[in-house]
């Protein structure tokens, strides 16, 4: 298990976003957390960085309890994310934008490098030069992951990767999610039902801030009827 | 080769500041060394606004708390020259260390407040402390007995001081910028554009932001032990607040996206004040006109405005 998400209470404002909510995900694993606006897929993630720690409940990474650590900490322990925004450094060059989050863990070399995701992602590296804010949406989602990738993840959480992409962006996106599940153990929310099955193991359906339906792809696939109830199917 | 043609003019620029002393008015000897020195304050300053993001209206504490240093042991110690520099900027980045370590805490308004607040402080205790600091008269009555390292220079001549300070602000301002062209210089950039996505790769922004607060106020304060020789006074309105807004106008006047802009924007700001006050003693007026209109109007400052018209020229 490399992640155990224990029962987490975490509060936006003084509104309770998540009411004991509970799961957990197997290193090589990739997770999607399914369910409708607001029940509280992304609340979860930030709960996991640190941005919205939970008042109640653990998250234990690995072996270490990161409840309660603040967000550069639990980046450094391996958890990369990719926010909703998926906002780059605007004023800094595509190379530089992966250049902040160069991060070489002593005595290890780095499984990722700024030369190495120029070679796996060409477009990267034609951009190399260009500032962040002349990329286009699929672009600065490429190059989020990518720079999520520089502190060399053990798990990628990525909040709502297509939101906002054009149909094309999203196939390319979910190219990616396939290619980096190789590596990485992965965890993505989305609200397509069909994009998740298609790219994920397992999902988790979330509904008012808990967990109420845990699933392997295979079996939600054949389950209209749970789909029907807690998804709208779009 | 545009990169190219603007070290040969920044070059350029250095040599005539060499010579300035062989051709120019005796007076105008004043005037630079004050430039060069404002500039470097500036220029410290930039480091923490321009890069960092964070304004900072406390930033005159480090630099008095460099001219008080340098004056002190001037006068009780007769150190070298040189010796009072690197202890004035120890003591200033010491300063810098103590009030950043609460000030980081802080983002945007309450950040600049506290600033602020720490800079009335300091003032405070440099005006009232008598004992020490000599109260509102300050500390004066010091010379200059060598510069340090064996060299026989001449500290009373007002050139030599002059070249004194500009090769030393020149070796400062190559470190600063090294220091802004490094990966850590980058960190510092991507932390004014979004600090949480900074925390997001893994660092602590905490600590990057009291890091840059105290390279600044270890360069405020070798600034202002540099002034302090030149005014023959080290006085409490070296810390005033005041003082700290100077670096503020100067690096929106010049730019504060590019290195050399708080430079360009202390020459200006000197040099119009020296020729608008022998007309007018409403030189405040003007500089309010001018600020206003490049707020408003030119948000790069004069540098920056110039150069990002120049660069995309031709292109």
């Amino acid at each position: 298990m490399i992640l155990e998400v224990n029962d987490i209470h975490t509060y936006y404002g003084e509104s309770l976003a998540l009411q004991g909510l509970s799961f957990s995900v197997n290193e090589g694993e990739t997770v999607c957390l399914l369910g409708r606006n607001g029940a509280g897929k992304s609340t979860t993630l930030k709960s996991i960085i640190g941005l919205t720690p939970p008042r109640k409940g653990s998250i234990v990474f690995a072996g270490d309890t990161i409840s309660g650590k603040p967000a550069h900490r639990i980046a450094r322990l391996g958890i990369g994310y990719v926010p909703e925004d998926r906002r780059i450094f605007p004023g800094l060059s595509v190379r530089e934008n992966l250049e902040v989050a160069e991060y070489r863990r002593s005595g290890e070399a780095p499984a990722w490098t700024v030369e190495r995701i120029f070679d796996e992602y060409p477009m990267l590296a034609e951009l190399a030069g260009q500032d962040g804010d002349t990329l286009s949406g699929g672009q600065q989602q490429m190059l989020t992951v990518a720079r999520s990738l520089m502190i060399q993840p053990r798990l990628l959480l990525l909040d709502e990767p297509n939101e906002g992409l054009a149909p094309v962006i999203v196939q390319q996106i979910g190219r990616l999610i396939d290619e980096l599940s190789q590596s990485t153990t992965m965890v993505f929310t989305d609200q397509s039902v069909q994009f998740a099955l298609k790219h994920a193991q397992r999902a988790f359906i979330l509904e008012r801030g808990k967990v109420v339906h845990e699933a392997t792809s295979e079996n939600l696939r054949n389950d209209p009827d749970t789909q029907e109830r807690y998804l709208s199917v779009a | 080769m545009k990169q190219n043609i603007l070290t040969g003019v920044l070059l350029a620029v250095i040599a005539l500041l060499v010579a300035l002393p062989w051709f120019a008015p005796y007076f105008y000897i004043f005037v630079f060394t004050e430039i060069l020195i404002l500039g470097l304050f500036a220029v410290s300053f930039n480091l923490i606004f321009g890069f960092t993001g964070m304004l900072s209206f406390g930033h005159a504490a480090y630099f008095g708390m460099g001219a008080y240093t340098t004056a002190m042991l001037l006068l009780h110690l007769d150190w070298p020259l040189l010796y009072t520099l690197v202890a004035a900027m120890a003591l200033s980045g010491l300063l810098a260390l103590v009030i950043g370590f609460f000030c980081v805490r802080l983002s945007e308004v309450y950040f600049a407040m506290l600033t602020l607040a720490f800079g009335m402080m300091v003032f405070t205790i440099a005006h009232s402390w008598r004992d020490v600091t000599n109260g509102s008269d300050g500390i004066a009555g010091f010379r200059i007995s060598e510069f340090g390292l064996g060299l026989d220079l001449v500290m009373g001549n007002p050139a030599v001081y002059y070249h004194v300070t500009l090769a030393i602000v020149v070796i400062a301002a190559l470190v600063l910028y090294v220091i802004s062209r490094s990966s850590f210089g980058l960190i510092l950039k991507a932390i004014r554009q979004n600090p949480e996505r900074v925390a997001f790769c893994g660092l602590n922004v905490r600590s990057y932001r009291l890091a840059s607060f105290v390279i600044a106020g270890i360069f405020a304060g070798l600034a202002g032990a540099l002034m302090a020789p030149f005014l023959r006074v080290a006085s409490p309105e070296l810390m005033h607040w005041s003082l700290s807004a100077e670096p503020v106008l100067m690096s929106i006047l010049g730019g504060t996206g590019y290195f050399m802009g708080p430079f360009v924007g202390a020459a200006l700001f000197v040099l119009l004040e020296t020729w608008i006050t022998s007309y007018t003693g409403a030189w405040m007026l003007f500089l309010g006109i001018v600020l206003a209109l490049m707020v408003m109007f030119f948000r790069k400052g004069v540098l920056g405005t110039f150069l990002d018209w120049w660069m995309n020229k031709n292109d």
